[in-house]
C-alpha cells in the first residue's frame, strides 16, 4: 500500500512540475462530439507551436449550460480565462463590465497585431460596441441556410437542381411533392426563433426591435409583431395545419433532422454548420443546398441573414501572466490556415476574409458548401440586419418558442402570440436594464 | 424507554455536531441565501446588486407564468398521485392474491423504482418522440396522431405517465408489506358472514391499509412536486408553452438559465413555505383521522 501510495505522490509532484513550466490556460467551451475532437486538435496545434502556455480545453455542456458554468465560476472566483458563448449571451456578457476584458483592448495591450476590418461585416457587426470596438473574439459563426433532398424533388417532377427561392415556391414544391407521394412533408425547420423569427426579420430587411436592433442602447424594444413577422408565423401555421410544415420542438428544434433524414420531409432550414452531419446522415440520398427562402412582395428581400454560434469571451480575474497567452492563442485561431481548417472541417463561416480565400479551392469541389457564405455577403448589413442585441435575450428566445407552440396548438393567432412575444420580451429587457443599473 | 445521562456536557454536543454541520451547511445555509437573494435584484455576474424588498415575489404574484406554474404543478401532483397509488394498489392486491408467485411478480415490479428518473425520462422520451418514437407509430395505425411537442394536454399526459411509473414500485412494496399485515382472520370472517371479494376489499382491507395509503399520499406528492424535475428536464423542458412547467422547474429554468437569482429565490422560499404548510396539514389534522 505505502508503495502505491509514495509512487502517486511522486507522480502528482511530477505533473505539479510539469504544470508549473507553462502557464495554463482554461478554456471552456461547448463543443461536442466530432466538432469537440476538432477543436482540441486545433488546440494542440497551439500548444505545439510553442513552449509558454498550454491552452487546456473543456467541454462543459451545451451554449447555455457553458455560459452559465462561467458565471457561476465567476461569482465563485473560479472562472476560467476563456470562455464560448453564444451569441444570444452578448448583450449579458457584454453588460458584465469588470467580469470581461474586451478583446480589443486585450490584443493592444499585449501587442498582437489585430484588425476587426479583416472580418466579415456581418461577424463584425454583431460583436462591436457602438464605438466599433470588437468585444469578443469570433471562432464560430454559422447562418441558416436551407438543405432539401434532391431524390424526392426528382421523384416529384422538380428540377433537382432548383431549390425554392421564395415563400410561395416553397408552398408550391410542397404541394407537389406530397401530392406525388415522394414525401409526406414538405419542410420543417430548427431554430424557430434564430431561423424563422429572427433571421427572416433580418433577411427581409425588418426591424427585429428598436434602436437599431438593441445596437443603440439598453433602453431599446422589440418591434417582432411587424406585418411581415404576422404573415410568415400565421402561413407556417396555415402550413402546419394543411402537413406542409412540420415543428421539430423548442430551442434547436431536435425532431426536424431525423424528420428530414428519414426522408419524411423533403426539406428543412438548419445551421450552416449542421452541414457535416446532414451528409452524415444522408445516406440514402443526394442533399442539396439553397438560400433562405423570401416572399417577393416584401421589398428589398432577400437582404442579407445573420449569424450565429459563438465568441470566445476574456475574463478578468486570472493571473496576469494567463493574458498574454490568450492573445497569442487568439493570434493563431484567426490565421487564415486555422480558421479555413475549421470551417471546412465544420460547415461554419470562415470568418475572416483571408480565410474565406485560403477555402476557394475547397467550396469549388463541394459545391453548395459556400451557400451560408454568399448569403450572409448578399448585400452590406443594414440597421435591420447587422443583428441583434437585446439583455436578457437567452430568455427572450425562450418566450419566442413559447408563443410559436401557443401558435402551433392553435391557443392564439399569429398576431396575439407575436403581440404577446413583444410584450414580455419589452420585460425581461427593462427587467435587464434595471440589473445592470 | 431507556435514557442514557452523560455526565460530561460537552460530549452530546460532539456527537450531534457532524450531523449538526451537514443540517447547517447543505440545508440552514442555502435557504438563508435564498431567503436573502428573494430581497436583491442583481446582474448575472453577482457585481451589481440592490436590495427591493417585496418586489420579486410581488411581480411573481402578478406574473400570468407564475400563476400558470402553479396549477400545472397542481394539477400534475394530483393526477401523479391518483395514478400511480391507484395502480400500484391494483397490482399489490393482484400479487397479495397470489401468493405462490409473488415474489416474482413482486422482483419484476420493483424494477422501475432502480432506474434513475434522467434515465427513464430519457427512455419515455424515445417511446413517445413523436418522429422517431414506437407509441406515435402505433397510435397512427389506429388513426391518432401523437405530438406532445405542440399538444399541452399530451405533453402533460406523458409527464404524468413517465413520473408515475417510476413511483409505482416504491408504492407497490409498502402496499404489498401492508396488505400482509392485514390479519387473514378478519377476511375470512367476512367470506364466511357472505361478504364478497370487493365488499371485502372496501369495508375490511382498505380501511385497514389507511396508515401505509397516508403515508404513501405523503411521499407521493412531494415526490412529484419535487422529485419528478429530471423527468420534466429530459422530456418536454417545461414546454410546449409552458404546459409541463411545474413549480420546481421553473425556479430552476428562471434561476440557472434565466439568471434571475432574485426571481428565482423568491419562488423557491415560496415553495418552501409550501412544504412547511402541506406538512402541518396533513401531520396536525388529516393524521388524527387515520387508524392506526
Amino acid at each position: 500500500m505505502t508503495r502505491i501510495y509514495s509512487a502517486s505522490a511522486i507522480a502528482l509532484i511530477a505533473s505539479l512540475g510539469a504544470a508549473n513550466a507553462q502557464t495554463e490556460i482554461q478554456w471552456w467551451h461547448a463543443m461536442g462530439g466530432e466538432l469537440g475532437t476538432k477543436l482540441e486538435e486545433i488546440v494542440q496545434g497551439f500548444n505545439d507551436s510553442q513552449d509558454e502556455y498550454t491552452v487546456v480545453p473543456s467541454y462543459k455542456g451545451t451554449y447555455p449550460e457553458t455560459m452559465t458554468a462561467a458565471i457561476a465560476a465567476f461569482r465563485a472566483q473560479e472562472q476560467p480565462a476563456i470562455v464560448q458563448v453564444f451569441e444570444v449571451g452578448t448583450g449579458t456578457m457584454m453588460a458584465a463590465e469588470g467580469a470581461i476584458m474586451p478583446v480589443y483592448q486585450l490584443m493592444e495591450e499585449h501587442g498582437e497585431n489585430f484588425d476587426p476590418a479583416a472580418f466579415l461585416p456581418a461577424v463584425v457587426g454583431y460583436y462591436t460596441d457602438t464605438d466599433g470596438n470588437m468585444l469578443s473574439m469570433p471562432f464560430n459563426s454559422s447562418t441558416p441556410i436551407l438543405y432539401y433532398n434532391k431524390n424526392i424533388f426528382e421523384e416529384a417532377g422538380l428540377d433537382p437542381e432548383q431549390p425554392p427561392e421564395t415563400w410561395a415556391q416553397m408552398e408550391e414544391f410542397s404541394k407537389q411533392i406530397m401530392e406525388s407521394g415522394a414525401a409526406e412533408c414538405g419542410f420543417t425547420t430548427g431554430w424557430v426563433s434564430w431561423i424563422q423569427t429572427e433571421n427572416f426579420s433580418a433577411w427581409h430587411n425588418q426591424p427585429i426591435g428598436t434602436m437599431e436592433n438593441g445596437f443603440g442602447g439598453t433602453d431599446a424594444e422589440l418591434t417582432l409583431n411587424g406585418e411581415a413577422q404576422v404573415k410568415h408565423w400565421g402561413n407556417l401555421k396555415r402550413w402546419a395545419d394543411e402537413g406542409i410544415f412540420k415543428y421539430g420542438g423548442p430551442v434547436g428544434g431536435d425532431n426536424a433532422p431525423p424528420m428530414f433524414y428519414s426522408q419524411e420531409c423533403a426539406m428543412i432550414m438548419n445551421s450552416s454548420a449542421s452541414r457535416a452531419g446532414v451528409l452524415a446522415n444522408a445516406t440514402d440520398f443526394e442533399v442539396g443546398f439553397g438560400m433562405l427562402p423570401y416572399y417577393d412582395d416584401i421589398e428589398s428581400a432577400p437582404q442579407n441573414s445573420i449569424i450565429g454560434g459563438a465568441t470566445l469571451w476574456v475574463l478578468s480575474g486570472r493571473p496576469d501572466e494567463e493574458y498574454p497567452g490568450v492573445a497569442a492563442f487568439f493570434s493563431y485561431l484567426s490565421s487564415p490556415e486555422v480558421q479555413a481548417d475549421w470551417a471546412s472541417f465544420s460547415g461554419y463561416l470562415p470568418i475572416t476574409e483571408a480565410a474565406g480565400e485560403e477555402m476557394s479551392g475547397f467550396f469549388e469541389e463541394n459545391p453548395g458548401a459556400d451557400t451560408g457564405l454568399r448569403q450572409i455577403t448578399l448585400n452590406e448589413p443594414t440597421e435591420n440586419s447587422k443583428g441583434l442585441r437585446f439583455g436578457n435575450y437567452v430568455q427572450i428566445r425562450g418566450i419566442i418558442d413559447e408563443e410559436f407552440e401557443a401558435l402551433m396548438s392553435g391557443s392564439k393567432t399569429a398576431q396575439e402570440a407575436l403581440d404577446s412575444l413583444v410584450e414580455r420580451g419589452n420585460q425581461q429587457i427593462a427587467d435587464f436594464a434595471a440589473q445592470n443599473q | 424507554m431507556k435514557r442514557t445521562i452523560f455526565s460530561n456536557q460537552l460530549l452530546p454536543w460532539l456527537l450531534l455536531a457532524p450531523q449538526l454541520a451537514i443540517t447547517f451547511i447543505f440545508f440552514i445555509w442555502p435557504a438563508a441565501q435564498a431567503v436573502w437573494q428573494s430581497f436583491l435584484r442583481e446582474d448575472a455576474f453577482g457585481i451589481r446588486s440592490t436590495f427591493v424588498g417585496m418586489e420579486n415575489y410581488l411581480r411573481l404574484m402578478d406574473s400570468p407564468e407564475y400563476l400558470n406554474s402553479m396549477q400545472v404543478t397542481l394539477v400534475f401532483a394530483v393526477l401523479v398521485t391518483v395514478l400511480s397509488m391507484g395502480f400500484s394498489l391494483l397490482l399489490a392486491v393482484a400479487a397479495d392474491r397470489t401468493l405462490r408467485s409473488a415474489r416474482a411478480y413482486t422482483t419484476l415490479l420493483v424494477w422501475p423504482y432502480a432506474v434513475a428518473p434522467a434515465v427513464a425520462g430519457i427512455l419515455w422520451w424515445f417511446i413517445f418522440n413523436p418522429t422517431i418514437g414506437i407509441l406515435p407509430f402505433l397510435l397512427e395505425q389506429i388513426g391518432y396522431d401523437w405530438n406532445h411537442i405542440s399538444n399541452p394536454n399530451e405533453a402533460m399526459a406523458l409527464v404524468v405517465i413517465a413520473s408515475a411509473w417510476k413511483q409505482i414500485s416504491y408504492n407497490f412494496l409498502f402496499f404489498v408489506a401492508g396488505l400482509q399485515a392485514i390479519p387473514a382472520s378478519l377476511r375470512e370472517a367476512a367470506a364466511i358472514d357472505g361478504a364478497g371479494p370487493v365488499k371485502r376489499f372496501f369495508t375490511i382491507t382498505f380501511p385497514l391499509l389507511s396508515p401505509t395509503t397516508f403515508f404513501l399520499l405523503v411521499v407521493n406528492i412531494v415526490y412529484a412536486m419535487f422529485e419528478t424535475f429530471a423527468v420534466i428536464d429530459s422530456t418536454t423542458e417545461g414546454g410546449p408553452a409552458q404546459a409541463t412547467n411545474i413549480m420546481v422547474y421553473k425556479v430552476y429554468f428562471d434561476g440557472f438559465v434565466g439568471q434571475n437569482m432574485g426571481s428565482s429565490g423568491a419562488q423557491s422560499v415560496i415553495l418552501m413555505l409550501i412544504v412547511i404548510a402541506l406538512t402541518v396539514i396533513q401531520f396536525r389534522w388529516v393524521e388524527k383521522k387515520v387508524a392506526y
